[in-house]
Formats: structure tokens, C-alpha cells, sequence
């Protein structure tokens, strides 16, 4: 039955969210993450998405999407003047990770709200077979 | 009496199948709405069900070589062609996915999905209080 393809597809709509999710608890935890080296600082990261063409070839009616990478930020740290802290070179800064903690919070609030689609389209799915599986009952 | 199922329940036999693609093409549109580049696609329902219907009637095409350009058959039913939905507001990646849109979309189809189930039901339920005859 082709309908179990809409569950491959929610699926894999899921869990690349879910990976997005991650990156962006990532990033939001380690925003404040200072090093005393610009080199060593820690880079916000961001999956790539990407869709699947398989089946039919271009004409393929279902398209699941998968994560094709996870590059990290080239955007460069932001230096702080804290003589004080122990991490601080010998200026006295310290280098915070380019994270834009704004947009992080509207990258997360965007997956969770992808991420309940899929599961919308899953149930409805679900209850659809469902529905013809009691057919002529 | 009907003698052929088939044609006893008419279209919806074959409308309910193409619900079914359409469930899954808009499923893949709503999995995509964050892939940069993907561009939503749909079925023009009303000429993939006239080609549906016709189908058994004219015949239909049939590749003989490799190179000829298929037909999209899978098990003995058509699939429907899939058109690229005209976006209203694209985005700067080139996702041209309305979320809304294709949740209405999805709805509407499931709903659609459910009444087409619904008729073939009460096909059938007319069948059998005619074979059963109370």
C-alpha cells in the first residue's frame, strides 16, 4: 500500500527538525561559551536540508527530506574586554561565539511548529488508512 | 443490477486513489517546508481524474524500449502528473512551500479522502442489503 510512504516522509520530516532542534539547544547553550582564543571559540552550527528524490524519479510523488550536512558558522567570534576573567589573553579579552541568540529562538519555535505538522500529517494519515481498512464494515 | 464492480462504484474507486497520491504529495510538501530549493508541487485533480476515468477506455501508453520516456504506472494505476504550485511568496532560498496553504490543502483532501470512503461504503452497504434482502 503506497500510503505507508506518507509515514517515511513525515518521518524523515521529523527528524531532520529534531536535528535542527538540536543544533539550536546547541547553540543556545554554548552562547555564552567564551574562550581566550578566536580561534577556539565555539561556531554556531546549522543542519543543511535537503530533499529526497527517489521512487519515480523527478515525477515521484513523495519527496522525504534528509540532512545533508551540518556546517558550521563563519561569522567571527565577538571580542570582550574582561581583564578579570581567567580565560582572558593577554589584552585581556575574551572571544564569545557569533551566536545570534534571537534568531536561535525563532530557528527553534520554527522546527517545533514544522516538526507538529509532520506529526499532524502523520495522524491524519494514520487515521485514514485506518478509516479504509474498515471499509465495507 | 450492476454486474461490475468496478463500474457499480464508478468514480470513486479511482477518485480515492488519487486522494491517496495527493495525500502524499501535499505530506511531502509540508516535510519540505525548510528545505532551501524545494518547490511545492501538486496534482490538477480534475484533469488527472478525466485521465484516470478514460484511462480503461482509450488504452494506454506502453514503453517498448529503454529509452522510451515512461509513463507513470505503478501496479496497473495511473499516477497522476505533478504540476509545481505557483508561489505567492516565495523565499530568498528558493522554498517556494506555503505552509498554510498546503495545511488547508491537506485538510481539505482528508476530508475529501473520508467522503469518497464514505460513498464507497454506503455502496457496498446497498449491495449487501440486496444480497441479503431484508
Amino acid at each position: 500500500m503506497s500510503s505507508f510512504k506518507i509515514f517515511e516522509v513525515a518521518g524523515s520530516g521529523m527528524s531532520a527538525q529534531s536535528v535542527r532542534l538540536n543544533t539550536t539547544a546547541s547553540n543556545l547553550a554554548n552562547a555564552e561559551s567564551v574562550s581566550g582564543d578566536p580561534n577556539n571559540v565555539y561556531k554556531a552550527k546549522h543542519p543543511l536540508f535537503e530533499a529526497i528524490r527517489a521512487g519515480l524519479g523527478a515525477n515521484a510523488a513523495t519527496s522525504g527530506v534528509a540532512v545533508k550536512g551540518i556546517y558550521e558558522s563563519a561569522a567571527p567570534p565577538t571580542a570582550r574586554y574582561e581583564p578579570g576573567n581567567p580565560l582572558a589573553d593577554e589584552n585581556g579579552y575574551v572571544y564569545a561565539p557569533a551566536v545570534n541568540t534571537v534568531e536561535e529562538m525563532v530557528n527553534m519555535i520554527s522546527a517545533s511548529r514544522s516538526y507538529q505538522n509532520n506529526v499532524e500529517v502523520m495522524n491524519t494519515a494514520k487515521e485514514m488508512m485506518l478509516a479504509t481498512l474498515r471499509l465495507g464494515q | 443490477m450492476p454486474n461490475d464492480l468496478d463500474a457499480y462504484l464508478g468514480v470513486h474507486a479511482k477518485a480515492l486513489t488519487l486522494y491517496s497520491q495527493r495525500t502524499q504529495v501535499l505530506a511531502s510538501n509540508i516535510a519540505n517546508a525548510d528545505t532551501p530549493g524545494y518547490r511545492a508541487r501538486d496534482i490538477d485533480f480534475r484533469s488527472a481524474l478525466a485521465e484516470a476515468s478514460s484511462a480503461q477506455s482509450v488504452g494506454q501508453l506502453r514503453t517498448t524500449q529503454a529509452r522510451h520516456i515512461g509513463t507513470q504506472q505503478v501496479n496497473g494505476t495511473t499516477v497522476a502528473e505533478l504540476k509545481y504550485r505557483t508561489p505567492l511568496a516565495p523565499s530568498l532560498d528558493g522554498n517556494t512551500v506555503d505552509v498554510q496553504l498546503e495545511q488547508a490543502a491537506f485538510a481539505e483532501n482528508a476530508v475529501r479522502y473520508q467522503a469518497t470512503l464514505t460513498f464507497i461504503n454506503s455502496k457496498f452497504r446497498g449491495l449487501l442489503t440486496a444480497i441479503t434482502g431484508q
